[in-house]
């Protein structure tokens, strides 16, 4: 049975005399025990909103989410507050893109990894404070009890995301969502944070939502890939078919307007015209039809299902949202 | 535009910006009332650097390098510590005043954050007439209208745009804006700070295409200032790579890619993802231990020794490498680059080392937040 069953996630932000904005606009998606799963997309393609929901973080006004969200036996989106945050922290735990803002600026860094251990799992403070030390050591912070009585700006940007997942997993949570963790740091930090997360997620046997707008990350780290699009998974897959053999036009268009390190110098890149403001809503087609080199009439009537993909299941099953797929040799 | 040189890493090529032993130190200042100096911030520590003409100069880096300060000091946009800036054959150094405005005409600068780059309350239009009145381009309404249109047609924006605030576009429509209103003013060299980190990845591509398009039009030369090695790798002719206020290597970028030389330069390719999973699979990383050391105490000898895998026992920690060319448009400032290349020496592991923030040293609080200095201390 898999660990997170997300269905039909919906939400939609409504303000007062504003017309309805619907951010995530149906999303599907396992996640099994232990899996590293990717969410990737542009900017305001619905992926953050997607975490937040699951973890409960949205505001409490101003929106709508309706669909499932099954962790193990239990429907997240319809826990109190107080269930909530019983689960958070212990069961799930997520790590943000920015460590400065997440951590309490006042509060220094041992405090705030205690908080987790006395709160989830009844430590004592001296406890904790012991259990603290570990953990940060685990994550790779040279000298971890100086480090306890510091406070988050003492700490560099690399530091500070590690002791973010120090927290995070201090509980030894059976999920993690970490949203963007590494595009606030620089490219020699970021490898090691990867690093990083693909050991303790592997250690542990966590499983990892990991989302991120860097097809590149994905790549080396997820099983399966989840591609998003105005707010719609528009295709899914392992990583080695997804990358190989991308069969949506949008995928396929963003891994062809990436500059790539190892590839011959000289290609001119091939851009995806448009921008997302030129999207129609789901419900009058496909969203991406506008911007979208294989698009035909039907596309702009008629919105694509989300079907199995035979033509693209090389190593596993494929999911795609399509009318007209790129056409692809799939290598034998 | 005087020689018709465009022909990029032509063999007779014309320098076009030159700079020579450039430093820019910043004072970390304390107190109140008395104001005194505590010590310096070493963003930019002695370096030389030609950009050709016609050509384009990729400087890449990690936040807090000071690659941005070093841009901006060549164009005399922060005021140099010590060293010279030759423009065109012309010491920008000791210029100031109308001389150095008139001359700014020929040096024109793409920002990184569109938005916060242009005005919010100005239109396109007056956005982009601006400059051209401080330089005397404003010939006439329907001269410049006429000029305007075409420049906004060699962007890729409708004319109707001019009508428009910088609010009603999209990010990639801002910054192709931003390129406009540098263009406006004819000049010959552009300095482009992070053009494209602001923007979503299929944006970026045509921000980038439009880039190569309009310097084929115009014979424009840019120095393209970058966080990004793949991007810096795609549009540049020449790459230089900065750690701590200093150039490691400089090559052309096929050269530069293929066979890294200095330490630093090959951990930094070798942390870039690639979006393909048989290439992220395969291949080895050099993972560097630790944090970027201050840019104010910045470590003896080569910078980067406190987290050079490839460290020796002797001179790393107590003799600066000087830039020298080991093969023809090849320079490394690395004692052992030979001895690495032909694998006589071999990586260790390397201990992180604490790095000690800036703010436990007797410092300014206004230098905590932003991972890059030059962003707080910036004007």
């Amino acid at each position: 049975m898999a660990l997170l069953e997300v269905r039909d996630l919906r939400v939609v932000f409504q303000r007062k005399g504003e017309v309805p904005f619907t951010a995530v606009d149906g999303v599907d998606f396992d996640v099994e025990p232990g899996q590293t799963v990717g969410l990737v997309g542009e900017s305001g393609c619905g992926k953050s909103v997607t975490a937040m929901s699951i973890m409960g973080l949205l505001p409490k006004r101003g929106n709508k989410v309706t669909g499932s969200a099954k962790f193990e036996d239990t429907e997240l989106l319809t826990l109190s507050d107080r269930q909530m945050r019983d689960r958070r922290g212990r069961d799930l735990a997520m790590v943000f893109q920015d460590p400065l803002s997440s951590l309490n600026p006042v509060i220094p860094i041992g405090l705030q990894v205690t908080e987790v251990l006395e709160r989830h799992r009844d430590m004592s403070r001296r406890k904790a404070m012991v259990e603290a030390a570990d953990l940060l050591d685990r994550v790779g912070i040279p000298d971890p009890r100086r480090r306890l009585d510091e406070y988050p700006h003492q700490l560099s940007g690399g530091m500070r995301q590690r002791a973010l997942i120090a927290i995070a997993l201090a509980c030894q949570p059976r999920l993690l969502i970490a949203d963007e963790p590494t595009t606030a740091l620089d490219v020699t930090i970021q490898a090691q944070i990867l690093a990083l997360l693909a050991e303790l997620v592997r250690d542990s046997g966590t499983a990892l939502i990991m989302i991120t707008h860097d097809l590149g990350v994905v790549a080396g780290l997820c099983d399966e890939v989840n591609v998003l699009y105005g707010g719609r998974v528009v295709e899914r897959g392992g990583r080695h078919d997804l990358f190989q053999v991308p069969r949506h036009p949008y995928t396929y268009g963003l891994l062809q307007s990436i500059p790539r390190l190892d590839a011959p110098k000289g290609e001119r890149l091939s851009p995806i015209r448009g921008s997302v403001q030129d999207n129609i809503p789901w419900t009058s087609g496909c969203a991406f039809a506008p911007r979208c080199p294989n698009a035909t009439d039907t596309c702009v009537e008629v919105t694509p299902e989300m079907v199995p993909d035979g033509a693209g299941s090389v190593r596993g099953e494929r999911l795609l949202r399509c009318h007209n797929p790129v056409a692809q040799e799939v290598p034998a | 535009m005087t020689a018709p040189a465009t022909e990029p890493a032509a063999p007779a090529a014309h320098p076009l910006i030159e700079a020579d032993d450039i430093k820019v130190h910043f004072p970390i200042k304390r107190g109140i009332v008395l104001d005194r100096t505590v010590g310096h911030v070493y963003a930019v520590d002695g370096v030389d650097l030609v950009v050709n003409r016609g050509e384009t100069y990729g400087l890449v880096g990690e936040s807090g390098c000071g690659k941005s300060t070093l841009g901006r000091a060549m164009l005399k946009l922060t005021e140099p510590t010590s060293g010279r800036v030759l423009f065109d054959g012309v010491d920008l150094s000791a210029m100031k005043g109308e001389k150095l405005r008139t001359m700014r005409r020929r040096m024109q600068m793409v920002f990184q954050d569109p938005m916060s780059s242009l005005d919010p309350r100005q239109s396109v239009e007056s956005l982009l007439v601006e400059g051209m009145r401080a330089h005397n381009l404003d010939k006439g309404k329907e001269s410049t209208g006429k000029r305007l249109r075409e420049l906004l047609s060699a962007v890729g924006l409708p004319s109707t745009a001019l009508r428009k605030y910088p609010h009603e576009f999209s990010g990639g429509q801002r910054q192709r804006i931003g390129i406009a209103r540098a263009l406006t003013v004819e000049p010959d060299l552009i300095v482009a700070d992070e053009p494209v980190s602001a923007l979503d990845v299929s944006v970026q591509a045509q921000v980038i295409n439009l880039l190569e398009d309009l310097q084929d039009e115009f014979g424009l030369t840019y120095l393209v200032i970058a966080h990004d090695l793949a991007v810096v790798r795609h549009i540049s002719d020449r790459v230089g790579v900065m750690y701590l206020g200093g150039l490691v290597e400089e090559a052309t970028s096929d050269d530069l890619y293929a066979e890294p030389l200095h330490p630093y330069t090959r951990a930094l390719l070798s942390a870039v993802p690639v979006p393909d999973p048989v290439v992220e699979d395969r291949r080895e990383r050099i993972l560097l231990a630790g944090d970027l050391p201050s840019p104010a105490r910045p470590p003896t000898g080569c910078r980067f020794h406190t987290r050079c895998p490839w460290k020796q026992a002797e001179k790393c920690d107590t003799e600066r490498p000087a830039l020298r060319e080991i093969t023809p448009g090849h320079r490394v400032a690395c004692h052992w680059a030979e001895d690495i290349r032909d694998g006589k020496i071999r990586a260790h592991e390397v201990k992180p080392e604490l790095v000690e923030m800036e703010w436990d040293a007797p410092d300014d609080a206004s230098l905590a937040g932003p991972a890059s200095v030059t962003e707080t201390l910036g004007p």
